[in-house]
């Protein structure tokens, strides 16, 4: 009978504990972030898809077009398309293609990449009705207001001159030889095809 | 014809009060479930989602109704109209002001209670005809706990009867005094235990409303939603419509037998203010009750009432008439 009132006492007592708790929180302030209007703060860690990296020097992309995260691509879903330009060394990156409705984010592009041209974004925003708008650019993405012209190294631009130029000569020449060379065996080729002619008939 | 006034008066005034009543209260519940829980509640539709409800109105409206193919018909359709008709029509007996009552009954108190259990008996027929066994344990729940809570209430609403001596719920709330002490709850020289009937009869209001800690017909986590789990629509929105008159007049009879409804606790201006001021305070309380309390188990339920609000209840009634006899 002794444990009946207690059991009364101690069950009003926390009824009333839990009823301030529940009052205190009423006066706090809320701590709901309204989604569509703010966004979290994503951690650096966060892996959301690939971007590429901007040098801090240069301010371009550190992409040297190897292609190895295209290689390393599980789902296939990277293309880089580049192309050699007069006075740059080595090739210029002109589209970096990220298919993301296939990628499944395993990051072996990341690992891939030699130059560390390549990381994780935080973007999560990704929300959209269309296939279509998953399909990046992501050099259009590192420089949305226009892809800067890659750095002209003058002294290696004369030097690619004067190699065209050499080759061009070098080609010239070689034409030459090649049409000199073509006067000697262009009759024996046409009676060996009118032998061939008669044989068969 | 000036009968006939009144009644239309009461009527639009009713539809008003209900129909404004029904609609914020589910905005109440809603914001202060966000705040209870350091959430904002409904803020989008509307300043502070104040038009939430118009547009849950408007949502369920449009919805098409759809009847189960096991539910008889009949009783499917019927149960939700059912369940809002004692709910409103109890407003007939409820005194907001000393003249402001639609209609003067000498056994209030008595027609209060028998309607209140018809809610009980929609609940359900609601469970029954859905066809649904997960909507009839629900309603056999939500029945069988009615009739357990309705004893220890009826109890301790003899008390009040015991000590005003009428049944009229205008003439219970004259009978109490125009100052907090002459309210029914700190009536000590009637009985020294009026508090805990107070509170006896206050947590019989929450079970009988069928709301958390004791909304054993609607826990989603066995029963899907609980009697109404079959219900689209306006079906549901009745139901939802339901639960807020019920609370309505749980909280005006509290405030009726308990607090001395439109008695003014400082005793200066009686009127309906301090009644709808009391009514919401409880209606509010209900709404914290709610937010805080995690739903018990039936056991539980059963245990509370028939282990201690009913002896409670008893021995209060004993006291009572004992103090009425010999003082």
């Amino acid at each position: 009978m002794s444990g009946y009132f207690k059991d009364i006492v101690t069950g009003l007592k926390s009824l009333v504990v839990g009823m301030q708790i529940t009052n205190k929180e009423f006066f706090t302030k809320p701590i709901t972030l309204q989604y569509p209007h703010q966004s979290v703060k994503m951690y650096p860690r966060y892996r959301g898809h690939i971007e590429l990296v901007k040098d801090p020097e240069t301010g371009r992309n550190r992409c040297i077009c190897c292609g190895m995260c295209e290689k390393g691509c599980p789902s296939g879903c990277i293309t880089v398309k580049s192309e050699k330009k007069p006075g740059v060394k080595g090739k210029v990156l002109t589209a970096y293609i990220l298919n993301f409705t296939t990628c499944s984010l395993c990051g072996q592009c990341v690992e891939n990449c030699k130059p560390e041209a390549i990381n994780f974004s935080n973007e999560y925003n990704l929300a959209s009705t269309r296939r279509e708008d998953y399909i990046f650019d992501l050099l259009q993405k590192l420089h949305p207001e226009g892809v800067p012209e890659p750095e002209v190294d003058p002294e290696l631009l004369k030097k690619e001159q004067e190699k065209e130029e050499a080759a061009k000569k070098a080609a010239a020449e070689k034409k030459a030889a090649a049409a000199k060379k073509e006067a000697a065996p262009k009759a024996p080729a046409k009676e060996g095809g009118e032998s061939k002619a008669e044989e068969k008939s | 014809m000036n009968e006939l006034i009144r009644l239309l008066a009461y009527m639009l005034c009713i539809a008003a009060f209900l129909g404004l009543n029904l609609a914020y209260l589910g905005w109440v519940e809603r914001k202060g479930a966000g705040h209870f829980q350091r959430r904002t509640g409904p803020k989008e539709v509307g300043p502070y989602g104040l038009l939430q409800p118009l547009a849950d109105g408007l949502k369920l409206m449009s919805k098409q109704l759809v009847v189960p193919a096991n539910a008889d018909k009949l009783i499917y359709m019927a149960a939700p109209v059912l369940i809002m008709v004692p709910s409103v029509t109890l407003f007939v007996a409820i005194p907001f002001g000393e003249n402001l009552v639609p209609r003067e009954f000498n056994f209030g108190l008595i027609m209060m209670f028998a309607f209140a259990s018809v809610a009980g008996l929609s609940i359900l027929i609601g469970g029954w005809g859905s066809g649904n066994k997960y909507s009839l344990i629900a309603g056999t729940r939500a029945v069988s706990q009615n009739i357990a809570y309705e004893i220890p209430m009826l109890l301790t609403a003899i008390n009040i009867v015991m000590i005003s001596g009428s049944l009229d719920l205008n003439e219970i709330i004259r009978q109490q005094g125009s100052y907090i002490w002459n309210w029914n709850v700190f009536r000590l020289d009637k009985s020294i235990l009026m508090p805990v009937s107070f509170l006896v009869f206050f947590i019989c209001s929450v079970a009988e409303t069928n709301r958390t800690p004791f909304d054993m017909g609607e826990c989603e986590g066995e029963l899907v939603a609980g009697y109404h789990t079959e219900y689209g629509g306006m079906g549901f929105g009745l139901y939802m419509m339901a639960e807020y008159a019920n609370l309505v007049i749980g909280a005006s009879l509290i405030t009726i037998l308990f607090l001395g409804g439109w008695q003014s606790p400082i005793g200066i201006l009686p009127g309906p203010h301090w009644f709808l001021l009391k009514m919401y305070f409880l209606i509010w309380v209900f709404v914290w009750i709610r937010w805080t309390f995690p739903r018990t188990t039936f056991w539980g339920l059963l245990n509370l009432s028939w282990k201690y609000l009913i002896p409670f209840a008893m021995v209060n009634l004993l006291l009572t008439a004992l103090f009425i006899k010999v003082i």
